[in-house]
């Protein structure tokens, strides 16, 4: 390309050309230049997704103020005995009493530095903390079924594609029939019923020992085995039929690897872009499982705050899953433009 | 859209009675279909024809197991499960329908309106939707329903503007793909409006996975349902729907197990059907699927 010394001021209209002559022929030798013209653009596409996500979560902090403030009841209304004047007093102490748009103001002020306010309905504790102590309890839920659901979806899709049409593709579409067709809140109850109370192998409720896992993660993930393994076996089944994996088999490279090594990567594409819906329908399934299991997590909390007009945990929960699905959609969404470069990325 | 799908079997009938002779071939839709159409009549007619009332409660006998005066037991109340069962079916198959229905109107005519005049217009409509997928809106839904809710029209709303977004994306695409055929620009060099064309030249054209979608969106929205009845959200008493009977039942496991069996099995049941059928009215109507 450039020979001899380049002037600083020309480097960016080399690499914009870089760039542009990457994406429209894919004739590149060189692989550290190639690397930098991919760079450029994805850097560009990171930045403008970021944006996007702070103007959506500035959004739906601005949407949920508003709407859980002109609702009906107050955090203080379920309490008894509360005489006009404590009830000025406890406003007067939370800042209830000032115009609405100076308490968003406030709020927005304090968010700023990371503080999500005292919860309304515990005592002296404020949202932060409730957050940092239930939050742990959530994410080893949450990881512990993806990881079930993983495990489970690739192996039965991979098998299922593999040997199309034999016990294991039917038993793979049953599984997936079930896990759409059963509901976890139909097979928890189901499952604590016979393994806990009747066969006495689980405690029926409970975050304690490893034990109390099995139960809660195997009907969370269940859910979402099955939409894996199909997107597995779909996906894979297009990329056993391209030319690179009969030349890879007749390189004479074992099954085993041909299809770990070359078929899953470009056959676990669809899987990716699924990560961020799945882990989406896992954090509203917590609500539920953490109900059934008694597991003492954010889930529960979040439903018991928004019963309670605990405005600011309800904000503060409600915070906290947008920018938990947003930073995970933009992951997937970088993920993805890496595993195939043939994605486009638009901005 | 209707009349012009009936005016099609009328005349030329090839399309549509191919695909239903293709769906005859697949025992587990055509399973399906019988099941629904055998739960929907219970639902229907069922209740009136028992000799029990839903409300109707029995505080002597309590909860009993099945019986013959008593097909499927009685709750902890003494009131008769199967007649409960039937009314909750109305509810959870009503709520069903109506929200798809919600989300197909708003998802086909967004999609529609994004696919055929592209460019700018499309791709503002469909940031909003990649914006809205990438936005929590179960929480959303359940603060909807705690802060306004119990009350049966705003969870056809709030269940119907969560899932209509992949039905517009479905349409859009197919759109844009039909748009660009000849008949369309025969279409347009007869003068007709815009409105005239999306709604009565390409909607019927791509009739095929605008079905197969709805019967896949039903179920999804039933559990949607029966979730917020689970977590005490939805369906409110005295009304019951399939959601709160697996709920009731699930705290009453322990000593009534039969409370959860049912409910559990009836609801599980209906979702098989209607997936068993989407899945073969999909292979029938030859829908490019991300199936295979």
């Amino acid at each position: 390309m450039a020979r001899g010394p380049v002037r600083a001021s020309a480097i960016p209209t080399i690499l914009t050309t870089l760039c542009r002559s990457a994406s429209v022929n894919q004739k590149f030798h060189s692989p550290s230049l190639l690397r930098l013209a991919t760079f450029i653009p994805m850097l560009r596409f990171i930045t403008s997704r970021l944006l996007q996500s702070l103007l959506a979560l500035f959004l739906v902090i601005t949407a949920t103020f508003f709407m859980i403030r002109f609702v009906p009841g107050g955090p203080f209304t379920a309490e008894k005995a509360v005489t006009p004047e404590i009830l000025r007093n406890l406003e007067a102490h939370y800042g209830l009493d000032k115009p609405l748009w100076r308490q968003y103001l406030d709020y927005l002020g304090r968010l700023g530095h990371g503080d999500l306010g005292p919860s309304f309905k515990y005592p002296n504790r404020t949202v932060n903390e409730i957050i940092a102590d239930k939050v742990p309890v959530s994410a080893e839920l949450g990881l512990l079924s993806l990881g079930v659901a993983l495990i489970i979806g690739i192996t039965l899709g991979t098998f299922a594609a593999i040997r199309r049409n034999s016990w294991i593709d039917y038993l793979a579409s049953t599984v997936g029939m079930t896990g759409i067709s059963i509901p976890s809140f139909v097979v928890g109850p189901l499952l604590v019923l016979g393994l806990a109370i009747h066969a006495g192998w689980f405690n029926a409720s409970g975050w304690y020992g490893p034990a109390d896992r099995v139960l809660p993660c195997l009907v969370l993930g269940f859910a979402y085995a099955a939409p894996i393994s199909r997107l597995t076996r779909g996906g894979l089944l297009e990329v056993l039929n391209q030319d690179f994996i009969r030349t890879a088999r007749a390189k004479g490279a074992s099954e085993f690897r041909v299809i770990t090594r070359h078929a899953l990567r470009g056959g676990l594409l669809p899987v990716v872009s699924f990560l961020g819906p799945a882990v989406a329908g896992i954090l509203t399934g917590s609500f539920v499982i953490e109900t059934i299991f008694q597991i003492p997590g954010i889930g529960r909390e979040f439903v018991n705050s928004a019963t309670n007009r605990d405005y600011t945990l309800v904000l503060g929960t409600v915070i906290l899953y947008a920018v938990l699905i947003m930073a995970l959609n933009l992951v997937v969404d970088i993920l993805q433009a890496w595993l195939n470069p043939k994605v486009r990325l638009e901005t | 859209m209707l009349p012009a799908a009936a005016e099609k079997i009328e005349q030329g009938n090839s399309l549509w009675l191919d695909a239903w002779l293709r769906l005859r071939k697949n025992h587990l839709a055509v399973f399906g279909l019988g099941a629904l159409i055998a739960i929907g009549l219970a639902c229907l007619v069922g209740p009136w024809l028992s000799t029990h009332g839903y409300e109707e409660q029995n505080l002597e006998l309590g909860a009993a197991g099945p019986s013959r005066a008593h097909w499927l037991g009685t709750d902890t109340l003494g009131r008769d499960l199967l007649v409960r069962l039937l009314t909750g079916g109305r509810v959870s198959l009503g709520v069903g329908l109506a929200a798809t229905f919600v989300a197909l109107t708003i998802g086909v005519v967004f999609g529609a309106v994004a696919g055929f005049f592209g460019g700018k217009l499309d791709i503002i409509m469909m940031r909003t939707v990649d914006i809205m997928y990438s936005l929590p809106f179960m929480v959303f839904v359940i603060l909807l329903m705690v802060f306004f809710g119990r009350n049966i029209i705003l969870l056809f709303v709030a269940i119907g503007a969560v899932e209509w977004l992949t039905m517009a994306r479905i349409v859009r695409s197919q759109v844009m793909a039909t748009k660009r055929m000849e008949f369309i620009e025969a279409a347009r060099s007869l003068g007709f409006g815009r409105r005239r064309i999306i709604f009565r030249h390409i909607l019927p054209n791509i009739l095929g996975p605008i079905i197969v979608y709805t019967t896949l969106t039903i179920p999804g929205v039933m559990l949607l349902e029966a979730f917020l009845s689970f977590l005490g959200l939805g369906v409110q008493p005295p009304m019951s729907s399939w959601g709160v009977l697996i709920k009731d039942g699930a705290e009453k496991m322990e000593e009534y197990s039969w409370l959860l069996i049912f409910p559990g099995a009836m609801f599980s049941l209906t979702l098989f059907s209607l997936n068993f059928l989407g899945d073969g009215l999909r292979d029938a109507l030859d829908v490019r699927s991300s199936k295979d």
